[in-house]
């Protein structure tokens, strides 16, 4: 029993790191004001290009280092087009999420040929064994990225919180004429916040390509950065609430993947809508108390 | 010095007539570097994508295949963005259309198609609506961002079809993740011999019909777009924006599903999860580039579906990645989305 405990607390941490990571970068962007639903495309295509460069410097770390610049020149181009133009956030996003998985499977197509089975890194990032042969060894043996992306949530939280660029961003998220008018530059903080978060999103996607998997596959996404958008909002835009929808969904997912293995029958797919759901009932009963940054979603005009 | 300044009054209108233009030639501009990269040439590349298809009947006649569930998301998808209300989840909407008819099509099988075909209509349609509900009320009644709530119910539905292949719909006989064949009946009649242009496209035209009718003759109409233009401006004038906005979305989720009715009757006669490759988002880039009016939805889905089908042609020939299809698509969309802003401001010369 504590070993399957064990197992499944493992696996749920190794399953949340990605989303976690990206939902992290989402949370500032949010914070200053912009629906990022580049999200998803930007996940797949930094897993790809994370992966290329991996494989052909031998490096993973120059891999991740690709990966971050891609969710970096995705955030600047979402920036061009919703601070610098103002054009609608919803569909630059989703605009954004098409082009970029478009890019990455064409790219991938191109490079790989219709392979039938998927192309691997000879060698991916390991877990760092911690206590390995006791009870807790399953549970905390993680990837350097799962601690790193654990570490990220009190360093936000209290950036957000207790620094003068959290006021900052949070000014420029809530009231950005406010903003201005205190000498804040409402452009560069929204691009700020694009750049630092575009990097976090593209470093969730890069988890999977370089750690969780060591390959590429064109569903490596799937869904997650739409998961991500789900556990910003469940976890009220604030670091430590998105680690616990984070901890939510990964959990389930873990439970319904062990179960699965030990034969228990039962609707699997119950189980992952279940985040979807419980997001969309938290919406719900937040209503129109819910801490939205109140100009998620406005373009800021300068006027004169 | 002679310099140029940004000015916020509309563009001329010979410059806005060419919008569609100008974003279809920048986004090939930057479409032809990755033509390049694949080792093929631009300019055989684009006679593969726009002409060929053109050419030959077989390929025009997929062309219109394509443009049926492009057709009908795509008026879904205006419909809601024409009143202010974006529904992202026309993708969920769709599959519920979907799940409706393979449902009501293995029921029917005792009925003539007379009855079978609408009965499987109005369910589908029911059943669309029943899905932009939870999230159109969320809206109304509690403020809640539809685009959120709408997003994730895509992914909701997208599981709960996975679970009915998987569980109680597999098929029995072949025993693969799709649901029982629908009822001879109920399958959707070719309009032409030889090609697989089937009933749906006339729905789809017939919608799209609709919509330019309600859209520019109707009352409804008008309270419609003024919802649209401004939500305060439109409760002064006496619009009841909450309900103006309900009926769009619900108009819209049905109509979505039906694309969902029409993939299923006309062109799988079973349910597969791998139904739609995305039409309903899909939808969005149409409801954008056709500005939200009737004749501009037309043109994008006939334009979106021949590069769609051209794709194939281009891939077959010149070896290019059927992905680029997809580049060109969501190029299109954010550039086009770019040079409408030509409708509110201008590029002036400053004068010295």
């Amino acid at each position: 029993m504590i070993e399957f405990i064990a197992t499944v607390l493992g696996a749920t941490l190794r399953i949340s790191t990605p989303i976690l990571l990206s939902g992290l970068g989402e949370t500032l962007i949010e914070r200053a004001g912009i629906l990022n639903l580049g999200i998803e495309g930007t996940m797949l295509l930094a897993a790809f290009n994370g992966f290329v460069v991996a494989q052909t410097t031998g490096s993973l770390f120059a891999g991740l280092a690709a990966a971050m610049l891609t969710g970096v020149v995705l955030g600047l181009l979402m920036g061009f087009l919703t601070v610098t133009l103002g054009l609608n956030q919803h569909v630059s996003g989703l605009g954004i999420t098409l082009l970029a998985s478009g890019l990455a499977l064409f790219s991938f197509r191109l490079l790989y040929g219709g392979a039938s089975t998927p192309p691997s890194l000879p060698e991916s990032f390991r877990v760092i064994p911690i206590l390995s042969g006791t009870p807790l060894g399953p549970v905390l043996s993680q990837y350097g990225l799962t601690y790193l992306a654990l570490l990220l949530v009190p360093v936000l939280s209290l950036a957000i919180t207790r620094t003068t660029f959290g006021l900052r961003l949070r000014a420029v998220g809530e009231n950005p004429e406010a903003a201005d008018m205190a000498g804040i530059n409402v452009y560069r903080m929204r691009y700020l916040a694009l750049i630092i978060g575009g990097a976090l999103i593209g470093l969730g996607g890069a988890f999977l390509s370089l750690a969780q998997l060591g390959a590429f596959t064109h569903g490596i996404i799937s869904g997650r950065g739409w998961v991500a958008i789900a556990i910003v909002i469940f976890g009220n835009w604030q670091p430590v609430k998105v680690l616990a929808g984070a901890l939510l969904f990964g959990g389930l997912q873990a439970l319904q993947l062990r179960l699965q293995a030990e034969g228990v029958p039962l609707p699997y797919e119950a189980l992952l809508a279940l985040p979807y759901i419980l997001t969309i009932i938290a919406l719900a009963i937040a209503g129109r108390n819910a801490s939205y940054p109140a100009a998620l979603l406005k373009p800021y005009r300068r006027e004169g | 010095m002679l310099g140029f300044r940004l000015e916020r009054s509309p563009a001329p209108l010979w410059v806005r007539s060419l919008i569609p233009l100008i974003a279809v030639a920048i986004t090939f501009l930057i479409v032809s570097v990755l033509i390049l990269i694949a080792g093929a040439h631009p300019g055989e590349a684009f006679y593969e994508l726009l002409i060929n298809p053109l050419t030959r009947p077989t390929a025009r006649a997929e062309i219109l295949v394509k443009a049926t569930p492009l057709l009908l998301t795509g008026v879904a998808v205006a419909f809601a963005f024409a009143g202010g209300y974006y529904n992202i989840g026309a993708e969920g909407q769709l599959y519920a259309g979907a799940v409706a008819a393979a449902w009501a099509g293995t029921q029917l099988h005792e009925q003539p198609a007379l009855v079978a075909i609408p009965v499987m209509l109005v369910c589908g349609f029911a059943a669309g609506m029943l899905w932009a509900l939870p999230p159109a009320i969320l809206r109304i009644r509690l403020g809640v961002d539809e685009v959120v709530t709408t997003l994730l119910l895509n992914s909701v539905m997208l599981f709960f079809v996975s679970a009915l292949l998987n569980g109680p719909w597999r098929d029995p006989i072949s025993n693969w993740p799709q649901s029982p064949t629908i009822a001879a009946s109920a399958q959707f009649p070719q309009l032409f011999a030889r090609t697989r242009i089937h009933l749906g496209f006339l729905v789809a035209v017939l919608a799209l019909l609709a919509f330019w009718w309600i859209f520019t003759r109707t009352r409804f109409g008008l309270e419609l777009r003024a919802a649209g233009l401004g939500r305060e401006a439109a409760r002064f004038m006496g619009v009841r924006v909450g309900r103006v906005v309900l009926i769009a979305a619900l108009i819209s989720g049905g109509i979505a599903g039906l694309a969902g009715v029409s993939e299923v009757a006309g062109t799988h006669y079973h349910l597969i999860d791998a139904l739609s490759p995305g039409y309903g988002y899909t939808a969005i880039i149409i409801a954008t580039l056709g500005a939200t009016t009737a004749p501009g939805v037309l043109m994008a889905t006939l334009f979106l579906a021949l590069v769609d089908i051209g794709i194939l042609s281009a891939s077959r020939q010149l070896n290019i990645p059927v992905y680029l299809g997809d580049i060109i698509q969501a190029c299109l969309l954010l550039v086009a989305l770019a040079t409408l802003l030509l409708n509110r401001y201008s590029l002036r010369r400053s004068q010295p």
